[in-house]
């Protein structure tokens, strides 16, 4: 095992390289020069010079690519326009709010996805599976933006006064004004509060794939000839279906969380804008309208390098579960 | 004594089908083809009824206008000339030569046609493009007329809730979003089909090289592509338009950055698995050159699998422009993309719920019919997938 974690996160750091140069080719091929963001009216010549000179634009390219990268791996991005802090404090103050976002919104798609596509395989063919299977397709195919706004329209807006919804949750922000002032647990069910349509709808959009692919994956184990034998040793059907097939079900599953983190992170982007969740995705989007470029190059990095540690982890985690994997060819 | 009677009878089967293509089939029982040949036709006929006068007026006016006309008589020309072909009584014979002629769809016709969810993906798909190059005709007001007052000249029409004249409302400043959403299906539509367009070309070349060669062109490839695939469609999109001017081609071309990787992996993976196959082995055997089994033996079994990931990209490219042009940073246009109109009725969502909700459903629904579409053809392309699956 130690062996295949290692080699697994050998294999990360060029991909983690090759992320930083993708971003610096992105740059280098716009068009326009740099510095001129710094352009301010009534700036002589001499001073842009000297500002391309502090930046370091005078070098040849390749020297710029070299500088660039070392100075991205040891994290600092610069200043930001805006503002004037460094890039880095920037994104480490929202930071924690989208990978707690994610890591909520991926836990609630994957157990609902799993749910959905168990109760699916074992009623293949039934009514309950083509509504569900319709269900799927509908949420995968919805733009999350407008899904978030639907969800609001829902459970924010008209909650409670037009269809005497019983529940309505805050449509925007991650806390209310007065959470200073409330107690420990006040807190933390405000807390709750703010989350849960974010988190709902990430989850939503990304659970119809999910629950596609493990209906698929159930079906194909549930066929194998050990689940013909546990039920022939007369196991009741509920521990055949939740013990002895979903284990075997739930091994590819595994890898389907590494192809997800790029989703649920690009997902995030349109979360966070619809509901004010004050995230990397949104910085992204507020810099981009600033014209706040150190922060935007530095942001898209940063989505490049958490897909990268995120499928890293997915694969370890798949070589816990499937030890085929670590002794095997690894 | 009485041949006249059959006589009678071909006639008058002649006479239905040349007024009403597709009623012979439905009366033979092909429910489909039939039904969807039927309504097409008559729902054009009663759209030129109807917009009599715009038609009259289209041969002289703009160019979506002339577009429009012949889109209109292409499409009447195409379900009457398609139901001539196979329902005059060549119905069997026919049938017979239709399976066994798709290039890409070797056989295939007959199993998606089984495929119920797929046929209704087909059906949605082709309505929204003949509804986009049908917009002049089509949509009922002017898209960028903001008249102040409805006909009677009393109740204002600003935020006007669906109502029959205006079937999906009106946004806040008296535009009727129906209008709207068909005139937006261009920049939506057309997008879509172009990135995936250039992405499909790049990755079916660059996939067939790495495949083919091998060694380290495809080991350098293949890292590329990983470095690629590392980022977030919509983050690489951002990083693009940010730092670039934005127009349509652009975004065309940033959605294809964001695309191609899925088309290079899977062809190189095709072709890969195709080398080995007993026919390629034949065409070296017989001292072809590689670009010659490559493009005449390898690429063309390829292809369906292409087609599939083609189509589930196109939905893929409308949701990923719909969602850059929610965020502002879209194409620039007259008139708005799907996208935009969500984003512009955000600001009205306490009042009216209309000016979000259409033009969202116009994006979820074409992209619902290129999933189905898609998943349908990978079904009918590859009946092991389907087989092991449906066991």
């Amino acid at each position: 095992m130690l062996l295949y974690a290692v080699r697994r996160v050998l294999g990360a750091v060029p991909l983690l390289l090759g992320v930083a140069t993708v971003v610096f080719l992105v740059l280098a091929l716009a068009p326009g020069d740099p510095a001129s963001v710094y352009l301010k009216p009534g700036m002589s010549p001499e001073t842009l010079e000297q500002i391309r000179r502090n930046l370091g634009l005078d070098a040849p390219l390749h020297v710029q690519y070299g500088r660039w990268l070392l100075s991205f791996l040891q994290g600092d991005f610069g200043q930001s326009l805006a503002g004037g802090m460094p890039v880095k404090d920037r994104i480490l103050a929202v930071l924690p709010n989208t990978l707690l976002l994610a890591s909520v919104a991926l836990f609630l798609a994957f157990a609902a996805g799993i749910l959905i596509g168990v109760v699916q395989a074992v009623r293949q063919h039934s009514l309950l599976d083509s509504v569900l299977s319709g269900g799927s397709l509908l949420f995968y195919s919805m733009p999350s933006f407008w899904l978030a706004i639907m969800m609001i329209l829902v459970f924010s807006v008209n909650a409670g006064n037009v269809w005497g919804w019983p529940v309505s949750f805050p449509p925007s922000g991650i806390a209310s004004d007065g959470h200073d002032l409330m107690g420990p647990m006040e807190q933390i069910r405000d807390r709750i509060r703010h989350l849960t349509l974010p988190a709902l709808t990430l989850a939503l959009v990304l659970a119809g794939g999910i629950a596609r692919y493990v209906r698929s994956s159930m079906l194909e184990v549930m066929g194998q000839d050990y689940i013909r034998t546990a039920r022939a040793k007369g196991l009741p059907e509920w521990r055949v279906v939740w013990k002895h097939a979903l284990r075997n079900a739930l091994i590819p599953v595994v890898t389907l969380m590494g192809v997800y983190v790029p989703l649920l992170l690009g997902g995030t982007v349109f979360i966070e804008y619809v509901f004010a969740w004050p995230g990397m995705g949104r910085l992204m989007v507020e810099s981009i309208l600033l014209e706040d470029y150190p922060v935007v190059l530095a942001g898209t990095f940063l989505f490049g390098a958490m897909v990268v540690l995120g499928n890293l982890l997915a694969d370890l985690l798949y070589g816990v579960v499937d030890p085929r994997i670590r002794h095997g060819h690894g | 004594m009485g041949s006249w009677i059959p006589e009678f009878a071909m006639a008058m089967a002649r006479w239905v089908q040349a007024v009403l293509p597709g009623l012979p089939h439905l009366l033979r029982g092909r429910w489909v083809e039939g039904g969807a040949a039927l309504s097409l036709w008559l729902g054009l006929l009663a759209l030129a009824v109807v917009r009599f006068d715009r038609i009259l007026q289209a041969p002289g006016g703009r160019l979506d206008e002339r577009v429009a006309l012949l889109t209109l008589v292409l499409a009447l020309g195409a379900v009457w000339g398609w139901s001539w072909r196979s329902g005059a009584g060549r119905g069997a014979a026919s049938e017979e030569g239709e399976g066994n002629r798709g290039g890409i769809l070797p056989g295939g016709w007959r199993a998606f046609r089984k495929n119920r969810m797929a046929l209704l993906g087909l059906m949605m798909a082709v309505s929204f493009y003949l509804a986009m190059l049908l917009t002049p005709f089509l949509a009922p007001f002017d898209p960028l007329a903001m008249p102040a007052f409805d006909e009677t000249g009393h109740a204002s029409l600003r935020l006007a809730p669906p109502s029959p004249s205006h079937i999906m409302g009106t946004d806040q400043y008296s535009r009727d979003i129906f209008s709207r959403i068909l005139y937006g299906a261009r920049i939506s539509l057309t997008i879509g089909l172009l990135a995936v367009g250039i992405s499909v070309t790049l990755g079916t070349f660059l996939g067939a090289v790495a495949g083919y060669l091998g060694g380290v062109v495809d080991s350098v490839l293949m890292r590329l592509l990983d470095m690629f695939m590392a980022f977030p469609g919509i983050v690489l999109l951002l990083a693009v338009v940010a730092l670039f001017e934005p127009s349509v081609f652009l975004v065309a071309a940033a959605l294809a950055l964001t695309q191609w990787p899925f088309t290079t992996r899977m062809v190189r993976g095709e072709i890969l698995a195709l080398r080995e196959r007993e026919f390629a082995e034949a065409a070296r055997a017989l001292g072809f050159s590689r670009v010659r089994i490559l493009m005449r033996h390898l690429l063309p079994n390829a292809m369906p699998s292409v087609v599939v990931v083609a189509t589930l990209g196109i939905g893929n490219a409308i949701v990923l422009e719909a969602g850059l042009s929610f965020l502002g940073l879209g194409v620039p246009a007259a008139t708005p993309s799907w996208g935009t109109m969500v984003d512009h009725g955000r600001a009205y969502l306490l009042d009216a719920w209309w000016v979000v909700t259409f033009p969202g459903l116009a994006i979820v629904l074409a992209v619902l019919a290129f999933n189905l579409l898609g998943d349908g053809l990978r079904d009918a392309l590859d009946p092991r997938q389907g087989g092991t699956v449906e066991r």
